[in-house]
């Protein structure tokens, strides 16, 4: 398959504070005790997408990131690792590594998805019409999560957050607009030029761009080398191409349009169908003729097609970009997503490693994860939580709806809910934590209590 | 059965009993309350016009009974008595299960009124159905009767239903093949509740503005633009009251639908109804009155169709090749009659004569080397030899001389006389009646505008007394010799619209005008969408302003009207003697409420002072110079505060290019060593 991919991993995330740092950039974050870079590597496997360019903003994070896939995909996957500046946006990154691409399409995914929808498919929409953008549309997430009792408690009451504005053709295949970012919330403005072509268009708030993206390659770079105020591909690059498709000022290289139309003839019956309506409808072929008759020119409307892949909504699909995010997909790989973890449960739906110890009266409930080389003492319950390697937990210990990474060490009588502690953090005896992040190599003093806290060290 | 259970059965039976004890109502407005058709409504209520051979009025009464309704509500207004008459005259008030009553009104000038009048009778006493007779339709009623009284079981407020028919709209002239404007619709796709309506799409170019909040109750919307309004509506009591409450409403579209749609403290619903297989239609104007016809003689409105019996229609056959031909009638051998023709009874047709795709009526005498095509002639006409008539339309009465050529898109009102050999131009309108002069009509023809409320009935009032006057007099040089009637002129506005709504088909030079407008606008819409997508939200930082879709015209009338701005000021400043300091104080206030830019400001400036010195009367250009240089001089400090930057300056360097280049003389080129030695 003629694809080339690029993997937005991104840096070291404000958002992400303190549980990103310049050795744990934003892509090498554990989701169930892996890299959350690796869930998409995976899956680019699986859909044989072997050709990467993995982008990282800032050097130490990118020296970090390739080691960490050197080593574990060393001869699997053809990964190139490219450095471009932080703060760029995605549409720099790309301009940035314009001159790796050659492949005819592209294409680009965020690093800090979890995902197990198909990117074969979504490359597969995109030749079937040969589309300039195909973008990859998952539901909505409807709200926080239903059990996590202790984390974010206001957020579920409010009716669901609104991610894109998505209009879509009859057929569902076609992207006829789409409001992003700070546009979402205003009034929806749709093109009649647009509506007029196709005659009916879904308008839907339900449906969330998940940042998976196919590209023609000319189109994509001829869009950044020209417009060279567009920074993200979301907001700028992608509602350009959708906006314009009916009055396209990309050249496709100097490809005619009409015979790009004359290639789709030859495409499936069933998809002929579908093309030719929308052909007739947004440029009919007498029209081109009244208009290149009346002019005397030989003026063709340039259109192009902006396709949309809507995973089902069995599918699992959510992005990393937040602690509330951090914490919800860890639950949800050890818990309903659990096939995405890789690993295999056991009767109790919880893995133990092993080589992890476990004190008297200390119960593991499902939903967990307790990782190799982890100790734990008596009368200790876990519920719904990760424990990453090496971590040394005592006594009389609760964790509840937690992420602990790796050689953590947990005082005797501590209470941990709804909290993600880092690598090499302490918390000493007695230490209640709700709600809280402690960044890595952070110590909490004994007997203390944090609700709703950002610990790191300064 | 446990004995709640019982009751509750009752209950419902009871309910489908007291739903069935009304006899299903419908409101017939037997008047458009537009003036589309004028001058034929001058002298005939729209409704009994001809339509192939048979007033409309009847196409919508037969189909009313054919679809369940017992009790229908004539209203008329335009021409009452007329309606009333023939009404009296046809079998409708004969009927076994069906009772038509007439509702008559003077003074109605709207829709709205109609309806409060109706509301005052007090006779709808259930749900009704709500059409004008200008509707033609062949769809069964008693689904979306049925789904109207479902949801209003559930819910209360689901007032109306309204029905649509898939309809794409050309993409060329953005109308429906029945001549009316394009419409967009917004319905949810799970409850076929209407959110959104706009017909009239002149005030947002190019978007369509839908509310935010529409999205918060509904996931998903379904926006439309292939869909056509077949203005049938299924109407509980309460829109009667409605109209009552809102007195402001006349409109049933523009206002009451709107209304609804945009209150929300009421909560009023109104829902849809999609009909696929059957045919509705209603005649909103000329092009309807053709597309229609020519759907009726090609049977999509079974069995409305001429060879079907229903209230009164005479005998016709059907022949091949979609003609119809009624009794008696005298045809030449040698004539020849084409497909999809009508003719009525008693009509005579003479030699070489050639009739295809048009409707000719009972009692027409036509003759030899006649061509008709795509014309509706309808009683009593004559038509003498040699003439030529395309896509017209000739009521009763007309005598079309010999060798007259009537060009596509004619309307020859009752009993107009064409004379020998003349040329009717396109689109012209002729009738007997003057064309209402504009103090006469101006306030209907505003109101007709905004509204289209506007009767015919006002007119008819006065149409009496002119009558006489008016049929005296015979200016009619422009009718040909022996020519009776007034050629209408055609407003100003009205004519670019004329061929949209004519009978005649679109000339393709039209056609091209209107493809080329469509690419400049859709240029200017790119154009708009890049300032849009430049901007984003990297704009609004920049700018200040709201990165909105006339972002650029609004910008550029700004600096306009800011350029007046400042030079007034400046005048004023000269002629008072104002010190610089206030001055540049006031320019200051000036900059800052029109969003400008210093460098714009040192334009606008400097322009002011060229065109202060160009008024300073002058004979030769070296006393223009001095002037100018004495006005730079004297203002010198206030110039300089604005062009502090290189970039200021080069503004006032272009803006001295552009005097130069629109105020020529090239008089101003010649001190252009002071200003050179000035910068």
């Amino acid at each position: 398959m003629d694809f080339q991919v690029v993997v937005l991993a991104g840096g070291t995330s404000k958002n992400l504070l303190p549980l990103v740092s310049k050795e744990v950039p934003k892509a090498l974050l554990p989701v169930a005790n892996r890299p959350v870079l690796s869930y998409v590597l995976e899956q680019l496997e699986l859909s044989n997408l072997k050709d990467l360019i993995v982008v990282v903003e800032g050097e130490d994070a990118a020296i970090h990131v390739g080691g960490w896939i050197s080593n574990a995909y060393v001869d699997r996957l053809h990964v190139e690792v490219a450095t471009v500046h932080e703060e760029v946006g995605t549409a720099g990154a790309l301009r940035a590594i314009a001159h790796h691409l050659t492949a005819n399409d592209i294409l680009v995914v965020s690093g800090d998805l979890v995902f197990d929808v198909p990117p074969g498919a979504l490359a597969a929409a995109h030749r079937k019409h040969n589309a300039v953008v195909t973008t990859m549309l998952c539901p909505a997430p409807i709200s926080g999560p239903t059990e996590s009792g202790s984390s974010g408690g206001k957020d579920k009451i409010k009716k669901p957050r609104r991610y894109n504005i998505i209009g879509l053709d009859p057929s569902k295949q076609f992207l006829l607009h789409i409001a992003t970012g700070a546009e979402v919330e205003k009034d929806i403005r749709i093109q009649k030029s647009i509506l007029r072509a196709v005659g009916q268009m879904e308008i839907r708030a339900d449906l969330m761009d998940a940042h998976m993206y196919a590209f023609k390659r000319s189109v994509l770079q001829e869009v950044l080398d020209e417009k060279d105020e567009f920074q993200s591909l979301k907001d700028d690059v992608l509602p350009y191409l959708v906006r314009s498709q009916l009055k396209s000022e990309v050249l496709f290289n100097g490809v005619p349009q009409t015979e790009e139309n004359g290639n789709e003839k030859v495409s499936s019956q069933n998809n002929q169908a579908v093309v030719s309506r929308i052909m007739a409808n947004a440029s009919t072929p007498s029209f081109h003729e009244l208009s290149s008759g009346y002019n005397g020119s030989t003026h063709v409307r340039r259109i192009h097609k902006c396709c949309a892949y809507i995973a089902s909504e069995s599918r699992y699909c959510q992005r990393l970009n937040s602690i509330q995010a951090f914490s919800d997909i860890n639950r949800d790989v050890i818990g309903d997503a659990s096939h995405l973890s890789g690993y295999s449960f056991s009767a109790h739906n919880n893995i133990i490693h092993p080589s992890a110890q476990l004190g008297t009266r200390t119960t593991v409930g499902p939903h967990c994860m307790l990782w190799e080389g982890s100790q734990m003492g008596d009368k200790c319950s876990v519920k719904r939580s990760v424990i990453g390697r090496h971590c040394r937990i005592g006594s009389n210990v609760k964790v509840v709806n937690s992420v602990v990474m790796n050689h953590v060490t947990i005082g005797d009588g501590c209470s941990i809910h709804g909290s993600v502690i880092c690598s090499n953090a302490q918390l000493q005896e007695r230490a209640v934590l709700k709600d809280c992040q402690v960044g890595a190599g952070f110590v909490v003093t004994a007997g203390s209590e944090h609700k709703g806290e950002s610990l790191a060290r300064k | 059965m446990p004995p709640q259970r019982k009751g509750a059965a009752a209950r419902v039976s009871e309910d489908t009993e007291d739903l069935t004890r009304h006899p299903l109502q419908a409101i017939l407005l037997a008047d458009s309350f537009a003036t589309k058709f004028r001058p034929i409504t001058l002298e005939r209520p729209k409704v009994l016009l001809p339509l192939v051979n048979v007033p409309m009025i009847d196409y919508t009464l037969a189909w009313l009974e054919s679809a369940g309704v017992e009790e229908v509500f004539v209203f008329c207004c335009a021409h009452s008595k007329q309606v009333i008459e023939y009404l009296e005259k046809s079998e409708w008030f004969s009927q076994p299960n069906f009772s038509v009553v007439t509702i008559e009104s003077h003074n109605s000038v709207s829709a709205g009124d109609a309806l409060r009048l109706i509301y005052e009778r007090n006779v709808i006493n259930g749900d009704f159905v709500l059409i004008s007779g200008d509707t033609v339709s062949n769809m069964s009623l008693t689904q979306v009767i049925q789904e109207h009284k479902e949801r209003r079981k559930k819910d209360s407020n689901a007032v109306m239903t309204m029905v649509i028919k898939q309809s794409k709209p050309s993409p060329i002239t953005h109308q429906s093949r029945l001549g009316t404007d394009e419409l967009f619709l917004a319905i949810d796709p799970q409850t076929k509740q209407l959110l959104f309506y706009e017909e009239k799409t002149d005030s947002y170019r190019g978007i369509i503005p839908l509310d935010n909040a529409l999205l918060g109750d509904n996931p998903s919307i379904c926006l439309h633009n292939d869909k056509q309004d077949c203005y049938i509506d299924i109407c509980s009591q309460e829109v009667l009251s409605l109209f009552t409450d809102n007195f402001d409403y006349q409109h049933l579209r523009r206002h009451f639908v709107k209304g609804l749609l945009v209150d929300d403290i009421m909560g009023y619903k109104i829902f849809t109804h999609e009909i696929h297989s059957s045919y509705a239609a209603r005649i909103d104007n000329y092009r309807s009155y053709d597309t229609i016809s020519k759907d009726i003689i090609q049977r999509w409105t079974y069995p409305f169709v001429p060879d079907v019996m229903f209230s009164g229609n005479s005998a016709t056959h059907l022949e091949r090749e979609g003609m119809y031909r009624a009794s008696e009638i005298e045809q030449s051998r040698s004539a020849h009659i084409g497909p999809f023709t009508v003719i009525g009874k008693g009509t005579k047709i003479g030699n070489n004569s050639n009739i295809s795709n048009s409707v000719i009526g009972k009692g027409c005498s036509i003759g030899s080397n006649v061509s008709i095509t795509g014309s509706y002639i309808w009683d009593s006409v004559t038509i003498e030899d040699g003439c030529d008539i395309r896509h017209a339309i000739i009521c009763d009465g007309v005598v079309i001389k010999s060798g007259a050529v009537l060009e596509p898109g004619v309307v020859l009102s009752f009993k107009v006389v064409i004379g020998q050999q003349c040329i009717v131009p396109s689109y012209s309108k002729v009738s007997l009646y003057q064309q209402p002069t504009v103090e006469d009509s101006d306030e209907e023809l505003e109101y007709a505008d905004n509204s289209s409320g506007t009767v015919d009935s006002s007119i008819t009032c006065t149409v009496d007394t002119l009558n006489r006057e008016m049929m005296s007099e015979t200016p009619a040089s422009q009718l040909g010799p022996g020519g009776v009637g007034h050629v209408w002129s055609i407003c100003e506005g009205a004519h670019e619209e004329e061929w949209r709504h004519s009978v005649a088909p679109i000339p393709a030079d039209k056609l091209a005008e209107v493809i080329q407008s469509l690419e400049d606008d859709l240029e200017l819409l790119n154009l708009d969408g890049n300032a849009h997508s430049v901007s984003g939200e990297l704009k609004s930082g920049r700018n200040g302003t709201d990165s909105e879709d006339d972002d650029v015209e609004d910008s550029r009338d700004d600096s306009i009207i800011y350029e007046k701005e400042v030079e007034a000021t400046f005048l004023r400043a000269v002629n008072e003697n104002i010190k610089v300091p206030d001055v540049i104080l006031e320019m200051n206030s000036l900059r800052l409420s029109y969003n400008m830019t210093s460098a714009d400001c040192a334009g606008a400036i400097f322009y002011a002072m060229m065109k202060q010195a160009l008024e300073i009367p002058h004979a030769t250009a070296g006393e223009l110079r001095k002037s100018a240089a004495s006005i730079i001089d004297a203002w010198n400090k206030l110039l300089k505060f604005y062009s502090k930057e290189i970039d200021d300056q080069i503004e006032v360097i272009m803006k001295f290019e552009e005097m130069c280049l629109e105020s020529v003389k090239g008089v101003l080129t010649t001190f252009f060593p002071d200003f050179a030695s000035f910068i």
